[in-house]
């Protein structure tokens, strides 16, 4: 696995589109540190277009690589290799080399800024964290619909809209079931409504870190309110790794029964 | 060498494979013959484990290959269509697989021999059909695997490189291996294989020499032969 990872990595970091990423956060970070004047400001704006954006770029990544490397991985598959490393292989491949343009694309602007001497250090190493994760998840969730379509424009498709769903439309659905209900208690439906979506959660998990209860919403004030602060936090974290495995767990199950 | 029993496989609805049953002994040049969609990439597929059978048991050399990944060591395959990742060099396509599967100093005699020193360095996206292909049979023949398996190997090859390859495939025979081929050119064929299978609507129609088919269909040439089958 770790021989498909190096290829997949190198093939990645010699194509535009990484560097195109990492010159996209690191202008987004200078630029956003200038208007703010401020770092633990820049890392709220920062978190509102990282929750939405790292979705949707690992999804797009995702697919688009699968779809591309379906030469190269027909010709791993003749090869003596284990289908799990091929596609696992290729998978963390896309996922680090889009994490690294995240962490670094930032990391770099904010450093220069003076990031280890102020006490924003933590807020914005959680933020990196959970770009990092929501990466993860986006990416597998990419190739698990890559691997259930032939079709790449039906592929490319139900990214799309699962990006979509996720980052959008949940919001308002869930809004609208809170408003349709408003007479039932609702505080046990919402943790699950926000626990079942990966941008939700993120969201949550980083106010809850950043303490600014104004922004936190409805879920997130029940989040707190049912798990505190600390144990919030940790079980966020364990719900994030969940998404992370099940995907993951998907990709090897189904990579097992597709003929090429 | 390889044995197939009771292969059975399609794709959604559509039946490719339906009940095959072939054995394929050691040493000696099999061709896998039939129209086109009878299922003969499919069949080599399913030997590779590229493609999973519905129902069945394919073995090679004794082990059989379902879940099972090492016993592709043994086999050199030359895919139908050479698609190569497009912004690989032909070196490092070569420098790869052999990180993949493990050394070998056999391609730098193949490479001299199919004259690709002055594609070493060109990215595989920009080579000609019939120089990808090239590059496709030095990365299939680098490996000394007893099993051969040769998925329309002469498309797009000019007539210096076609005799080249063909004196690669008796080299290979010599060395008492086992070579499977699927083509389309009849003449190719019956030049180089000693036996052939015949596929017809996923089952095997035939299986037996050039000669034992001329006599059955009662046709003179083997082209015709074939024909007849077909008609």
């Amino acid at each position: 696995m770790l021989k498909i990872l190096k290829y997949s990595f190198y093939d990645l970091m010699r194509s535009r589109w990484s560097y195109v990423y990492f010159g996209f956060y690191l202008l987004l970070g200078t630029v956003l540190l200038f208007l703010n004047n401020d770092l633990s400001k820049a890392v709220i704006t920062l978190m509102n277009v990282i929750i939405v954006l790292v979705p949707l770029i690992g999804t797009i990544f995702g697919v688009m690589y699968y779809y591309n490397s379906k030469e190269f991985t027909e010709l791993l598959l003749a090869q003596p290799l284990k289908r799990s490393s091929i596609f696992l292989g290729q998978y963390l491949g896309v996922a680090i080399s889009l994490s690294m343009s995240l962490i670094l694309g930032l990391g770099i602007p904010f450093i220069i800024y003076g990031l280890f001497k102020s006490n924003a250090i933590w807020d914005f190493s959680l933020l990196l964290i959970t770009g990092t994760f929501l990466t993860f998840i986006f990416t597998a969730l990419a190739f698990n619909i890559a691997l259930s379509n032939e079709n790449k424009i039906k592929g490319f498709g139900y990214a799309i809209l699962l990006w979509l769903f996720l980052a959008i439309v949940y919001d308002g659905a869930f809004l609208m079931v809170l408003i349709l209900f408003e007479d039932y208690p609702l505080d046990k439906l919402s943790l699950v409504g926000t626990m079942l979506n990966p941008i939700d959660l993120s969201r949550t998990l980083i106010l809850l870190k950043l303490d600014i209860s104004a922004l936190l919403g409805y879920t997130g004030a029940v989040f707190k309110q049912f798990f505190g602060t600390r144990f919030g936090l940790i079980v966020s974290f364990l719900a994030l790794i969940i998404w992370v495995i099940l995907p993951v767990f998907r990709i090897i199950l189904k990579s097992k029964k597709k003929d090429f | 060498m390889v044995t197939i029993q009771k292969l059975h496989k399609k794709f959604n609805k559509n039946v490719v494979l339906s009940g095959v049953d072939l054995t394929i002994k050691d040493g000696g040049i099999f061709a896998i013959l039939g129209p086109n969609g009878s299922g003969k990439t499919t069949l080599i597929k399913s030997i590779l484990g590229m493609v999973i059978p519905n129902k069945g048991d394919i073995s090679v050399l004794g082990e059989n290959i379902k879940n099972n990944s090492a016993y592709r060591y043994k086999i050199d395959y030359l895919p139908q269509i050479a698609n190569f990742p497009s912004n690989l060099k032909v070196k490092e396509l070569i420098r790869m697989i052999k990180d993949l599967r493990g050394n070998t100093t056999e391609d730098e005699h193949l490479i001299e021999l199919f004259k690709l020193q002055p594609f070493l360095n060109k990215k595989l996206g920009t080579l000609s059909g019939g120089t990808k292909q090239k590059v496709n049979i030095v990365l299939t023949f680098m490996f000394d695997s007893e099993l051969i398996i040769l998925d329309e190997p002469t498309t797009g090859l000019d007539p210096i490189s076609l005799i080249r390859l063909k004196d690669l495939i008796q080299a290979e025979k010599a060395k008492g291996k086992t070579i499977l081929i699927t083509s389309h050119i009849m003449s190719f064929v019956e030049e180089v294989s000693d036996e052939i299978v015949f596929l017809l609507e996923g089952q095997i129609y035939f299986k037996g020499s050039i000669l034992a088919l001329k006599t059955k269909t009662n046709q003179p040439d083997f082209e015709h032969a074939i024909a007849s089958i077909l008609t």
